[in-house]
């Protein structure tokens, strides 16, 4: 290879800034690539993608309604990655909090009041949350690998929601369609507009992201995720616990999760179904990434990828191709974040140039 | 039929599959490298056979598309974390995600459309043999191959000078690099060698276990493959016992609900993730087990000094 990794002597600010922009101007130009060979015109198969869902009122709140779950989801990935820890079934933890969130309006019907909404959130945030302390459990007691138990249970999960729509959960008046019944006035997510699709999730999420930002960067517990991820050794010596983290860890980003579900169930959709994400808890992985685990980042970040899902949408309807061009997308982002981040601490030389160290 | 061969021969088909993956994977981890690609690799595989079979009309080339595309699959992946040094465990992620999209972007064409089968080849003779005729001397051709392939590995790990580089690769990449061995080099093969494998075990589901397309038809057998390399505990050996135990998993569940089984069938068709959990969980508790054969620089990056 003519070409070398050098690592620079210390990170650089100027790609730590940019890199997610370089990212996303890459998956742009390979996805002109990608129209082109579907014989589809690049710059309106973009425009189509990327421009048009921005350019009316009911698509942009759709994009607000789609990056809710991803930014509440991704910055709770972005706390377990910081300290190293590996959640990467976000998306079951987002199915066990719509499970447990939607109790109540299922199971104790005629119960109403001001009260049924938060007992719903309270429920979901803890149904998530303990649903992501298997993992974390598992981890601590067996040394099991948590990455693949947090992937498995997603199944686990997803499963038990097919179970409980299909079975006793399912709407006695439905016709027997697979569907749980509509959640009452009471029971659904506050909108903020009358009449729209915008509901409160989104300023919780705005708020989560302030709070997160703040508690990673001047709180003592903040900064020992930031060891624990970036020099175990030095936690150690430091007396910071490994357990105590991941079960923290776990904890936060499956009672995130769990919001986005209950809040997702209780409000664009209203009622619980066999499918109830296009796979929101797997693509706030990226939305974690391209966020660079900042939370501030994270909410921008938020934004690019329900973008994504609501261009695949416009792609299929106005260009007829399949929506699943929105995975390619972001499995393409992703390829490019991680790569363009490697500039952030290395560098590239000509292999036989030696450089001087200043 | 004896109904003792019909589910012996149902097992050995979900465990190809399984063991097939496996097996491309373990080399990986045994030259340092985690690719949890392997589900997407598997699924670019099972529609590349599916297309190509239905095509041409020929499931042996159907099978050679399938390789070709899980290879092709781990390129992206093998550039990033070897080349670039990209974080492993998110490089493998993008590399399933993108490996479902552009799956199901190639297969919507072929949704509903009728397969090719790869039909088994009886060995003359041997094949009428009483009890296991049918089972050992009748099978298709990548069940032969999945067994064969899996002896080569053990013989190429454990009996030859490159096998030995490699697991120096994967156990102290720094001391292979000081010996002269190209770490990089060796990844690059391991990984890709990992995507033909994954790629052919697509290309059986495609083209054997439901010779149809359908969308991420794959249903996280990628990931069981994952686990079995840890149950294995990264002996080609274990990793056999290991396929068939959690093939068996999955065929009896499928007999169980065949059979009205009163127990919901979502239960049973989570028992095998389940199942998938507990054995991980088991292995796990034996720590000196899995740390004796785990290669020592798995998932971890390397960057020359000169």
């Amino acid at each position: 290879m003519p070409f070398k990794l050098q690592r620079r002597e210390e990170h650089s600010a100027w790609m730590a800034l940019f890199s997610p922009l370089i990212a996303v101007a890459l998956m742009l130009a390979t996805g002109a690539v990608l129209f082109a060979s579907l014989g589809i015109d690049p710059v309106k198969g973009l425009s189509v993608y990327f421009l048009e869902p921005l350019q009316s009122a009911w698509s942009l709140q759709e994009l607000v309604v789609k990056a809710t779950p991803l930014i509440l989801i991704g910055i709770g990935l972005s706390i377990c990655y910081r300290a190293n820890i590996w959640n990467i079934g976000a998306e079951g933890q987002f199915v066990a909090g719509a499970l447990a969130g939607s109790y109540f309006p299922i199971m104790m019907v005629g119960w109403d009041g001001p009260f049924v909404f938060p007992a719903m959130i309270a429920a979901g945030m803890a149904g998530g949350a303990l649903f992501a302390l298997i993992p974390a459990a598992l981890k601590i007691r067996f040394g099991a690998n948590e990455i693949l138990t947090s992937l498995l249970l997603v199944y686990v999960a997803q499963f038990f929601l097919d179970w409980l729509v299909r079975g006793p959960w399912r709407d006695p008046e439905g016709f027997n369609f697979p569907e749980s019944r509509l959640f009452p006035s009471d029971a659904v997510t506050p909108l903020i507009i009358e009449g729209g699709r915008m509901h409160i999730g989104f300023p919780i999420a705005l708020i989560i992201a302030l709070l997160a930002a703040f508690y990673l960067t001047r709180t003592i517990h903040g900064f020992q995720i930031q060891v624990i991820g970036e020099s175990p050794r030095a936690a150690r010596f430091a007396g910071f616990s490994q357990s105590k983290m991941i079960i923290f860890a776990f904890a936060v980003s499956g009672a995130l999760a769990g919001l986005a579900g209950i809040l997702e169930v209780a409000g664009p959709i209203g009622q619980l179904r066999p499918v109830i994400s296009p796979g929101y808890g797997f693509t706030a992985i990226i939305v974690a990434f391209l966020g660079r685990l900042n939370p501030i980042g994270i909410v921008i970040a938020g934004f690019v990828l329900a973008l994504s899902y609501l261009g695949g949408e416009a792609a299929q309807v106005t260009l007829g191709i399949s929506d699943k061009i929105a995975r390619v997308f972001q499995g393409l982002l992703l390829f490019y974040v991680l790569a363009c981040d490697t500039f952030i601490v290395y560098t590239f030389r000509r292999v036989g140039v030696v450089r001087e160290a200043s | 039929m004896e109904m003792y061969e019909a589910i012996i021969l149902t097992i050995i088909t979900a465990a190809t599959p399984l063991l097939l993956a496996a097996c491309g994977e373990l080399v990986a981890e045994r030259a340092g490298v985690l690719n949890l690609g392997v589900e997407g690799m598997m699924i670019m595989g099972a529609v590349a056979a599916f297309a190509v079979a239905f095509s041409t009309g020929s499931p042996y080339l159907g099978i050679a598309a399938g390789i070709a595309a899980g290879a092709a699959a781990s390129l992206p992946f093998a550039f990033l974390t070897i080349s670039m040094v990209t974080n492993q465990v998110a490089t493998g992620l993008a590399l399933t995600i993108l490996g479902l999209g552009l799956s199901g972007m190639i297969g919507d064409a072929y949704i509903g459309q009728p397969g090719v089968k790869l039909t088994p080849i009886s060995i003359e003779g041997l094949s009428d043999l009483p009890y296991v005729g049918k089972i050992l001397f009748s099978q298709d051709v990548i069940v032969y191959a999945s067994v064969l392939l899996l002896l080569i590995v053990w013989f190429f790990l454990f009996k030859t000078r490159a096998g030995l580089s490699l697991r120096a690769v994967g156990d102290s990449h720094s001391s292979a690099h000081a010996l002269g061995v190209s770490v990089r080099k060796v990844r690059y093969l391991a990984v890709i060698f990992g995507g033909a494998c994954a790629g052919l075990a697509g290309a059986y589901l495609s083209l054997v276990y439901t010779p149809q397309w359908t969308e991420g038809m794959t249903a996280g057998r990628g990931w069981i493959a994952v686990v079995l390399v840890v149950f294995a505990t990264w002996m080609p050996g274990r990793l056999l016992a290991g396929a068939y135990l959690f093939g068996a998993v999955l065929i009896l569940q499928l007999h169980a609900q065949a059979a009205g089984v009163n127990i919901p069938s979502q239960f049973l068709s989570s028992l095998p993730y389940l199942a998938t959990i507990i054995v991980l969980v088991l292995i796990s508790r034996n720590r000196t087990l899995v740390k004796k054969n785990s290669p020592a620089c798995l998932g971890k990056p390397f960057v020359p000094d000169v």
